[in-house]
């Protein structure tokens, strides 16, 4: 970013830049346009929503009125809200933190010490999860997962109904599963961004594995370590692709505030308690954001 | 030269627990696609892995399901509906807020890419679906377009800053002489200058749609208008066992522009970081 402001001060000067202001604005317009509508009212609409009765249904349909704070009281006396927001931290732990970014960074530091070939080959089918459309993907899960001939029963000699009896662990497995890809890449591009002499001095300083991890990989790689376990925390805390797999149930047991708020505002129609559920997550985003956000410009600035 | 003297310094056990983990993570991450692979030309698909009298009927029962094929061309107007709309709206977007250094710049683009990450689809779904309803573009193509077009703008035009801030300069100043209008500088100036970059965005945009679910699911009611997303999801979710040939069918044909893509895209820019941003 820093290269970008510089390029620009100098188009600031009268006579350098190619566009005229009348032009740069009718340019901008739409865009800006888009983005009010599309993100700023939204997230406007949602917080006042949060503090409304409003229902589809009902009395409150016809007649909504701001009640302050009722909805967040309410939902903080709600076993299914709670039981909500507890099933989404342990979806978020163990698939984003301790699933694809500790698997992410073995498979890129294995594959960063075979050939060519086998990386590209294993890299690959590792994308494969990743860029196969979420509906499809779902239903590969759904297959692989059947109690009566999926195919991880048939390996294992079981005949468990996975989903039923195992949906939170199920739902944190596949998205493991689904989006290691991302922190493999990102890993990928940390390593190869070292010098192969330090590691070969390391070597053969007789370093093991072990300490050439320690003391060389994570060092160079812990800004790209922290921004990526921002970043898949911020996606997998959002996630709505379980849905398609297990739909939040059975009775509630991977019901992640993202369906939580699809069930409660979409279907039984109570747009308020909705609201101000998805109000909490807008300020568990903005936490998060405004971290990777403000990291993200200091790296810019040291380089 | 280097290689071979890793290989030969690398112990036995070190190469048996490569090899062990590699062949873990392959079998985890491959098992649940082979399906993918085997049922669409199996002539009793069921969620059993097997593949015999290979052939494509189940095709051709696809091929007799209207709602199937219907989708499929939703699919292709929602999601070159969207390349189209991100290109006309975040093109001259991005090229001003790379090329004019103007009051408030870097405050507008810390604002688009904090908001961008604040609000997702799931956190703003209730909004979303009022604007929607109170719009009126409820079950309608543009309604989705539209939906999907505000979505995934914000990270668009930061893909196609980045790429402008790459160019140089000297063509554009070499034209400005003239005095062109808006409309000009645009045909003449704007598009040719970053061509490349809007074929990699109209890809990325079509993949990003073309996958969406939560969008479409929320924007559209008759089955008519569902995307491929959606027709995918009521099949297997209300359709049961009855419908599993057509599903397997339907999965590939689904799936297959997507790798199309990607390929594409890997092929001639390398698409690394840019499938990162999910919708």
């Amino acid at each position: 970013m820093s290269k970008s402001l510089k390029t620009g001060s100098q188009a600031k000067k009268p006579g350098n830049s190619v566009l005229r202001g009348g032009v740069a604005s009718a340019f901008l317009t739409p865009a800006t346009l888009f983005i009010f509508v599309f993100l700023f009212i939204p997230a406007g609409w949602t917080l006042y929503l949060g503090i409304t009765d409003y229902k589809l249904t009902g009395l409150s349909a016809v007649n909504q009125k701001i009640i302050g704070l009722a909805n967040f009281q309410k939902a903080l006396h709600d076993p299914q809200f709670l039981n909500s927001l507890k099933v989404t931290i342990q979806f978020t732990l163990g698939s984003a933190i301790f699933g694809q970014a500790v698997l992410g960074f073995l498979l890129a530091w294995v594959l960063s010490t075979v050939s060519k070939r086998l990386r590209s080959a294993v890299e690959l089918i590792v994308i494969c999860a990743w860029m196969v459309p979420s509906s499809v993907v779902s239903f590969l899960w759904v297959a692989f997962l059947n109690g009566d001939n999926g195919t991880l029963n048939l390996l294992t000699g079981l005949h468990l109904q996975w989903l039923i009896k195992y949906p939170l662990q199920s739902i944190i497995i596949f998205n493991i599963w689904r989006g290691t890809a991302f922190s493999m890449l990102l890993f990928s591009a940390a390593i190869a961004a070292i010098p192969k002499s330090h590691l070969e001095v390391a070597r053969i300083a007789g370093a093991t594995k072990f300490q050439q991890l320690r003391q060389i990989i994570l060092p160079t790689a812990r800004p790209f370590i922290l921004t990526n376990l921002l970043l898949i925390t911020l996606w997998t805390f959002n996630d709505f692709g379980p849905y398609l797999i297990t739909g939040g149930g059975p009775g509630g047991k991977s019901e992640l505030l993202s369906i939580f708020v699809y069930n409660s505002a979409l279907r039984y129609l109570d747009f308020g308690y909705g609201s101000a559920i998805a109000t909490m997550m807008l300020g568990m985003n903005l936490v998060l954001s405004l971290i990777v956000v403000t990291l993200g410009r200091k790296q810019q600035k040291k380089k | 030269m280097s290689k071979t003297r890793t290989i030969s310094e690398k112990s036995m056990s070190e190469r048996v627990s490569t090899a062990i983990f590699i062949a873990l993570v392959v079998s985890f991450f491959l098992l649940p696609l082979i399906w993918l692979l085997l049922a669409p030309f199996d002539s009793a698909p069921s969620y059993r892995l097997h593949l015999s009298n290979p052939g494509l009927d189940n095709f051709k029962e696809m091929a007799q399901n209207p709602y199937a094929y219907r989708s499929l061309i939703n699919s292709i107007v929602f999601s070159a509906g969207t390349g189209l709309a991100i290109i006309l709206v975040g093109a001259p977007a991005s090229y001003v807020l790379s090329r004019v250094k103007f009051k408030g710049r870097d405050g507008f683009l810390y604002i688009l890419l904090l908001f961008s990450s604040i609000v997702s689809g799931s956190a703003a779904m209730v909004p979303l679906f009022l604007l929607a309803l109170k719009l009126n573009i409820l079950d309608t193509y543009h309604g989705v377009i539209l939906v999907l077009t505000g979505g995934l703008l914000p990270a668009a035009i930061f893909i196609l800053k980045d790429f402008t801030d790459s160019l140089p300069k000297s063509y554009e100043e070499s034209a400005q002489i003239f005095g062109a209008s808006s409309f000009r500088i645009l045909k003449d100036i704007v598009v040719p200058v970053i061509r490349p970059g809007l074929a990699v965005i109209f890809v990325w945009t079509f993949v990003q749609a073309w996958s969406n679910f939560l969008v479409p699911f929320i924007v559209i009611r008759d089955v008519n208008k569902q995307p491929g997303a959606v027709m995918m999801y009521s099949f297997y979710n209300e359709g049961g066992q009855a419908v599993i040939r057509t599903v397997a069918a339907f999965a590939l044909l689904y799936t297959i522009p997507i790798i199309v893509m990607y390929y594409y895209v890997n092929k001639k820019y390398g698409f690394r970081f840019y499938g990162g941003i999910k919708g």
